[in-house]
């Protein structure tokens, strides 16, 4: 079964962000708490909308990863575009502070 | 240009204090996301891929010196340091933050700017013929007309919630550079037999998932009857189009159903009723608008200036611009000079807070602070004196904004495509860059001749793919990227719309097909042939047999 994280965009100021286990929001996937099976997502949608309601975030999806890189990456490549930023301008996005 | 009254002030002003306060609300837990996001939208704020994109309307493509600094300035204090002209002739800032939103569309109203009908179901921002008031070629100021609709436009109660989106689009002159044929009005200024200027009205032309051409259902309108004409066309769509799939409700959509004929007559039905009624324009306000587009104060110059002349054979590097971005003016001793926003590998219509603010000082010192912005996501410089055009040259290309490619391969549209648009499938940006180094070397780009590449990232069709010479769009195939190659299309006064050549190709094969599809037709051409020429003599076929036996 695959795994997955929760992805929204922060309502101040639109950036792409990941649910962490403390139930906060980073803006690095890598910080993000996976989660594996439809009802664990569930529940953990469950705490995204409560962040919602709470004007942190808007917007909140489930999103597939694989780690057997060894790195953490989104299988979509357009999720792999939110995580890293635009594949014209290296010089910004998430990609220009990793 | 135009300048605002108290009213166009006031309303500008007066909704960036309602947004302020929105956001406010929004941020204070008094708006859900469901209430405040049509909000956001009907000033321009959408959420895209990384972040939220601020569109910003530049009504018919006009700017000024002052509106562009402005915009320099926004890029480099709210953004990230740059800005993309689009397709609409507006301009998309990638990065802004919500809460700072307001303070840029207060920035926006103190130069005469603002973002509305940028966005949602009501009539757009109205586009224009980016040479109007220059053009050789031209029979009256498509300005004026795109002024009157604006301002009939904005905000229109009846017209504020509509089927789907509006896009009305004029040109000025019987050589169509604003695509009139795809919007869902068109409308081309022309004279009758007697000399008196009007319209011809074009209903029901569009790209997106069903791209069509549009009706022509006058052939000449009187200039007078312009604003309750439209009020009877928008009236019959308002009522008929089809509101329970967003899919079919373009004005398009309800003009193919009920054919032609009947859906003139129904406007024509509508009219009666309405014409000569208090929703024309008095001819004193068209007068009074018109004084706005007067013509600035031209020097009476001799044509074909000796400079120019000389420095064309002097530098052959400036005589290539000159033959490429250079366009006649109607004023003697005047030029139109094209800036192009497509350098070698860079990204279409991106241009720099440090371009912006140059370019702006360009236009102020050489063509009387006037800017346009031109639906192939170019610039141009309106009015520049024959005798100045070096000096232009020589500072553009200081700032890397003198690419002598326009109209060639390499003057691509593209859409942001999935770099940026959270609607896109596939990226465009790339592939323009891919495309435009591969046909780097400029005398291939001339031997080649004019050639319009046109890419979308999906099948909304905001880089015009249907109407490209050549068209790519980009198609999700089980998470992969692919493209499908349509030829043929056009989108000037013989619009086309472009037919698939055969299987969508993979992103890494899109460049070396455009140079299987251009070889082919080097291959197939007679003498003095554009590339469009030789397809409508031959066809698909050819290009199918070489693309495909290629791959």
């Amino acid at each position: 079964m695959a795994m997955q994280v929760i992805s929204a965009n922060r309502l101040v100021d639109g950036l792409v962000v990941y649910m962490t286990g403390g139930g906060g929001w980073s803006e690095r996937i890598a910080d993000a708490q996976a989660v594996t099976g439809k009802e664990v997502g569930e529940v953990a949608m469950a705490a995204a909308r409560v962040a919602e309601e709470a004007r942190i975030i808007v917007e909140p999806y489930l999103i597939d990863i694989d780690e057997s890189s060894g790195e953490r990456r989104p299988t979509r490549y357009r999720e792999l575009i939110r995580a890293k930023g635009p594949t014209v301008r290296l010089d910004i996005g998430k990609q220009a502070e990793l | 240009m135009y300048l605002y009254d108290t009213i166009d002030q006031s309303l500008v002003d007066q909704r960036v204090e309602q947004f302020r306060g929105q956001v406010r609300r929004r941020m204070a837990g008094e708006l859900s996301e469901d209430e405040f996001k049509p909000l956001r939208l009907m000033n321009g704020l959408y959420l895209q891929l990384h972040a939220y994109m601020l569109r910003v309307a530049i009504p018919y493509g006009t700017l000024s010196s002052h509106q562009m600094r402005k915009l320099a300035h926004i890029a480099q204090r709210y953004d990230k340091g740059y800005g993309h002209f689009t397709t609409r002739q507006n301009l998309q800032f990638n990065w802004p933050k919500l809460e700072e939103t307001p303070d840029i569309l207060a920035e926006l109203a103190d130069v005469q700017m603002h973002a509305l009908q940028t966005s949602g179901n009501c009539i757009r921002n109205v586009t224009a013929d980016q040479y109007a008031g220059a053009a050789a070629d031209e029979v009256a100021d498509p300005r004026i007309t795109a002024e009157v609709v604006r301002q009939w436009s904005t905000l229109h109660p009846e017209f504020s919630f509509l089927p789907r989106k509006f896009k009305i689009a004029v040109t000025g002159s019987s050589r169509d550079r604003a695509a009139v044929r795809v919007h869902d009005i068109g409308l081309v200024v022309k004279r009758d037999e007697a000399g008196a200027i009007g319209y011809q009205v074009i209903v029901g032309g569009g790209l997106g998932r069903t791209p069509m051409i549009g009706a022509t259902v006058r052939d000449f309108l009187p200039k007078r009857h312009l604003l309750s004409y439209l009020e009877a066309i928008l009236r019959v769509y308002n009522q008929a189009g089809r509101r329970d799939n967003m899919y079919k409700a373009r004005i398009k959509i309800l003009v193919h159903a009920l054919g032609a004929e009947e859906f003139i007559r129904r406007v024509e039905a509508e009219w009666e009723a309405i014409r000569d009624s208090a929703v024309d324009l008095p001819a004193g306000e068209h007068d009074r608008i018109a004084t706005f587009f007067a013509p600035p104060r031209f020097e009476a110059l001799p044509n074909n200036d000796g400079e120019f002349a000389r420095y064309r054979l002097e530098d052959r590097e400036f005589a290539q611009w000159a033959r490429t971005n250079v366009a006649p003016h109607k004023q003697l001793g005047y030029a139109i000079a094209n800036i192009s926003l497509k350098p070698e590998g860079g990204i279409p219509g991106d241009a720099t807070t440090e371009q912006m603010n140059a370019i702006a000082a360009i236009a102020e010192r050489f063509s009387f602070g006037e800017i346009r912005v031109t639906h192939e996501q170019n610039l141009v410089l309106p009015h520049v004196r024959q005798a100045d055009l070096y000096g232009v040259w020589q500072t553009l290309k200081s700032h890397d904004l003198a690419t002598p490619n326009l109209g060639l391969i390499s003057d691509i549209i593209a859409c942001p495509g999935m770099d940026y648009c959270s609607l896109a499938n596939a990226r465009s940006i790339p592939l323009a860059q891919d495309i435009s180094k591969r046909f780097a070397d400029l005398r291939r780009q001339h031997d080649i001749g004019e050639l319009k590449v046109k890419i979308s990232g999906c099948i909304n069709a905001c880089g015009h793919h249907h109407v490209g010479h050549i068209g790519l769009l980009g198609v999700d195939r089980k998470g992969e990227e692919y493209y499908q190659i349509t030829l043929g299309g056009s989108a000037d006064e013989n619009t086309n719309l472009g037919k698939i050549v055969g299987p969508a190709v993979p992103y890494d094969k899109v460049g070396s097909a455009i140079e299987t599809i251009t070889n082919t037709y080097i291959g197939l051409r007679a003498d003095g042939e554009s590339f469009l020429d030789t397809y409508r003599r031959v066809g698909n076929d050819p290009f199918k047999e070489t693309l495909y036996a290629a791959h």
